[in-house]
């Protein structure tokens, strides 16, 4: 911001700090200023801004998401207000691809992170676990875009899903998750 | 007609009824003595008849194949099948003393090829092969063309090194001609060995994808070629490559587009089938055939039609047509393409027997085995690094092996190689054996030891595992949070794209090619819990659960906006809240043109559905200690009110099927009795 010294400055420490690399946090800082409307901070209005995202049935989960004290590393629950820009890279840093020359540690630690901000999405109240009241409130979501499909059958859904999960982790069977036994890495993995 | 057909069939006009046919001449000079109780008419119905009896002894081999297990978990079917074919061959020429039958390539490319393209087209994972495209598109276009020149220019290589017989005369265009009919990676043998090696789904869809999409860039190179070596070598211009060029374009762009065509032919036809349920089959065979003979009269490539409108089309067949009609295809489908194998296996084995069409030449065939290894490896290995650069989920060493590894050559090969003009190509009799020799040995050698390899690299395997909600739910949002960051980043990627075209197909295609009633409850979620539901079910009373055959309830099971609660089995045994056992419900009142398959499944349901009893607290897991494993209906739902036991209503004073009906309706819940389920308690569920 200042001369362009501290500017390379800061983006080498953004670089050590998320691991994207300068070119793509220069792309990055474009599309911030862009969603800001060149301010420093976005707040959650600036999302409506983005079209396309009004037609994603999850789309407040995902906007909060963005938001989530817990995904910005600052506090166990809670929302901020605003992200400046290095809030909205450490946001970006979960989709980052697995790179090859990782070890088995950072690997595995990689894909904790992932599925911890997946966890912190379905997780609405913070309290570390996903309750069947939570659930069903994600599947709704995903099935808002179908109008034909009633929240009562959504329900119903949601129910069998958790009913399933609950048969697949043995002996246990507990109306809640959390998030140890949320085991769905295959597919993570691949998506992300 | 008949003498007409038998060319086509590939069985030669005088066949084994030769002695027959002159008999019968001679008896027509004759009047006939006196009436004739029995009359040998052979040689009408002599074409069916050996096509049935055909297929009659691949089948049969089959049944004796499969009768000894270790057999068959060591050896591919279709090594088995061609040494039987070997054998039958043998048999024949020692009786006939000239070989009779053999694999035309007519016959192969019009009735043998196309079923088995249909069933890969239209079974195919339509989202993994779209995730894998890009791989895919690679390995067939590029892979195939760099396969074909460096095979071709190899071995015109040593030819010109003095390694072949001076026998061979061929020059540098027939040599690439025969490389690039030599050089693709055939779908048959492809499907016949990897079914029985189970590699993980991204490999197979690699290997296979490549295997149907190379058709195109194999029809352009051998036509391309042909009519250069018809042509002349020395009238070839500029022009002519260039041509060619765009003439690959033109074959597999056009080719999937006849396809797409057809596949919305295909559904929209299957909209309007509610009456006519019957001809549903029907219909999907024939446009696929259809699609599959327009594209080889116009010349463009037919394999990428079928698949393409097997691709297309799936989604909103399955979501048209009756639940019947969908089982009858699917096993149709299944039956005629394993039937089309076998046939293509056995007379593979069959036409190498006949060795006026075949002369060795040791070079060439040595030479060629050993290139097409060289370069599939070569080739596999540069495109995968190049690839490695773009995927998300690299593909690694093992899985390079199993892919250069798993290039088989099949019928395809041959049945071009057969098609070759003898006075163009002069050194055709050479191509022909080294053909054979070249799919013999990878499909018996390299299908004989792909296990093992696979076991002995550890190669990811697949796991058949069972379709869960929680996977489908995971997948969505996946998918939608994907999207959204995409979207959030301004970067129109892969995700976004699948997301467009998602938003598209539900707004326009889905309304105008789906059914009324398919459309409103088309969602993928729903799909899977129904077949949940329904399986479970099944399995339930499969194991001998009390049916009531309640033919008085009449359930589908789409939601409707007007569900009356007093019909709904749900609201029937629901308490209150979401204790939902199964989330039936029904769509109107008016039973005519309902599908009677589908009531009566749920008369099977509603029959074996239990009533939850209403309880404090969750306490599933004594609920489920104490549920028989024979109630998985349940489990599918039922969070909260699930009780201790469940009931069902066995009444001894009314007949079982109104029970559900009066019970509630009189509203004399208590003053009926209700016995307790009698099934043994189960074990523990897992």
């Amino acid at each position: 911001m200042g001369s362009s010294q501290s500017t390379s400055e800061e983006v080498r420490e953004l670089v050590g700090k998320t691991g994207f690399s300068s070119d793509q946090i220069e792309q990055l800082h474009r599309r911030f200023k862009q969603l800001s409307g060149n301010q420093l901070t976005i707040r959650k209005e600036n999302f409506n801004n983005i079209p396309d995202l009004e037609l994603n049935p999850i789309r407040s989960k995902i906007i909060r998401a963005f938001f989530d004290n817990r995904n910005l590393r600052k506090a166990p629950t809670g929302l901020a207000d605003e992200i400046n820009f290095e809030d909205f890279l450490t946001i970006m840093s979960y989709f980052r691809p697995i790179e090859t020359n990782m070890d088995e540690e950072q690997l595995e630690h990689c894909r904790k992170e992932k599925l911890r901000f997946l966890f912190h999405m379905y997780d609405s109240d913070s309290d570390g676990r996903i309750t069947l009241e939570e659930y069903r409130n994600v599947v709704e979501e995903l099935l808002s875009g179908n109008p034909h499909i009633e929240k009562e059958s959504a329900r119903s859904i949601a129910d069998g899903a958790m009913m399933e999960a609950a048969s697949v982790c043995v002996g246990q069977m507990h109306p809640e998750w959390s998030g140890e036994v949320f085991q769905l890495r295959k597919a993570y993995v691949c998506v992300f | 007609m008949l003498p007409a057909t038998l060319p086509l069939l590939g069985m030669p006009l005088s066949g084994a009824g030769a002695g027959v046919a002159d008999g019968a001449a001679g008896e027509s000079v004759l009047p006939p003595a006196g009436l004739a109780l029995l009359r040998w008419q052979w040689h009408e119905v002599e074409a069916p008849y050996l096509v049935a009896v055909w297929i009659l002894v691949a089948s049969l081999a089959k049944i004796v194949f499969h009768l000894s297990r270790k057999v068959t978990s060591v050896v591919p079917e279709s090594c088995l099948l061609i040494l039987l074919g070997l054998v039958l061959g043998g048999i024949v020429l020692a009786v006939a003393k000239k070989a009779e039958y053999q694999l035309e390539p007519g016959t192969f490319f019009l009735f043998l090829l196309p079923p088995i393209v249909l069933d890969s087209g239209y079974f195919m994972p339509s989202r993994l092969f779209f995730d894998n495209l890009g791989a895919i598109l690679t390995y067939a276009v590029v892979g195939t063309l760099w396969n074909s020149f460096t095979t071709g220019a190899a071995l015109w290589g040593i030819q010109q090194a003095g390694l072949m017989a001076p026998t061979v005369r061929a020059g540098l265009l027939d040599f690439l001609l025969f490389g690039s009919l030599i050089s693709a990676v055939d779908p048959v043998a492809v499907l016949a060995v990897f079914e029985e090696v189970h590699v993980n789904e991204t490999l197979f869809i690699i290997v296979f994808g490549e295997s149907l999409l190379n058709d195109a860039v194999t029809v352009v190179l051998y036509k391309v070629y042909n009519s250069f070596v018809e042509m002349g070598s020395v009238n070839v211009q500029a022009i002519d490559y260039v041509k060619g060029v765009a003439s690959l374009f033109v074959v597999s762009l056009g080719g999937a587009a006849v396809g797409l065509v057809f596949a919305f032919l295909l559904a929209l036809t299957t909209r309007f089938t509610k009456r006519v349920r019957i001809i549903e089959p029907l219909l999907v065979f024939l446009l696929a055939y259809a699609a599959y003979l327009t594209a080889e009269m116009a010349s463009l490539s037919a394999i990428l039609a079928v698949t393409m409108c097997g691709v297309g089309c799936k989604k909103y067949v399955e979501a048209n047509i009756s639940h019947k009609s969908r089982t009858a295809v699917k096993y149709t489908m299944k039956t005629l393409a394993s039937c089309a194998e076998t046939v293509i296996f056995m007379l593979l084995g069959i036409s190498a027997v006949d060795s006026s069409k075949w002369a060795w030449d040791t070079g060439l065939v040595l030479g060629t085995l050993f290139f097409i290894l060289l370069f599939r490896a070569l080739g596999v290995v540069l495109q995968t690094w190049v690839l490695n650069q773009f995927r998300l989920v690299p593909l690694d060493k093992i899985d390079q092996v199993v892919m250069s590894y798993g290039g088989l050559r099949g019928a395809v090969a041959f049945a071009l190689v057969i098609l070759l003009d003898k006075t163009k190509v002069p050194a055709k009799d050479y191509f022909v054996a080294t053909t054979i020799v070249v799919v013999f040995f990878t499909v018996i050698v390299q299908g004989l030891t792909i296990k093992p390899l696979v076991k002995w690299l550890k190669v990811k395997r697949s796991d058949h595992h069972k379709p869960t909600l929680n996977q489908e739910l995971h997948e969505h949002t996946f998918d939608h949070i994907l999207a959204a960051v995409e979207d959030v980043v301004g970067h129109h990627g892969y995700h976004y794209w699948r997301d467009r075209w998602e938003q598209f197909d539900k707004k326009y295609l889905s309304q105008l090619l789906m059914r009324r009633s398919a459309y409103r409850i088309r969602d993928q979620i729903w799909d899977v819990y129904y077949k949940l539901n329904i399986r479970d079910a099944i399995s339930f009373v499969d194991q001998g659960g009390h049916v009531l055959s309640s033919s008085g309830l009449t359930l589908p099971s789409m939601p409707s906006r007007n569900s009356a609660a007093e019909t709904s089995v749900t609201n029937l045994l629901r308490e209150s809240g979401s204790g939902a056992c199964l989330d039936l419900q029904v769509i109107d009142t008016v039973r005519s043109g309902k599908d009677r398959e589908d009531a009566i499944m749920h008369h099977l349901l509603s029959g074996g559905l239990y009533k939850p009893r209403r309880r404090g607290a969750w306490r599933c897991a004594q609920a489920h200690a104490s549920f028989p494993l024979h109630q998985p209906v349940l489990r599918r739902s039922c969070p909260g009110r699930a009780g201790r036991g469940t009931w069902q209503c066995t009444c001894h004073q009314r007949p079982p099927r109104l029970c559900l009906w009066t019970c509630r309706r009189v509203g004399t819940k208590a003053s009926h009795p209700w016995r307790a389920w009698r099934l043994p308690p189960a074990p523990r569920l897992p």
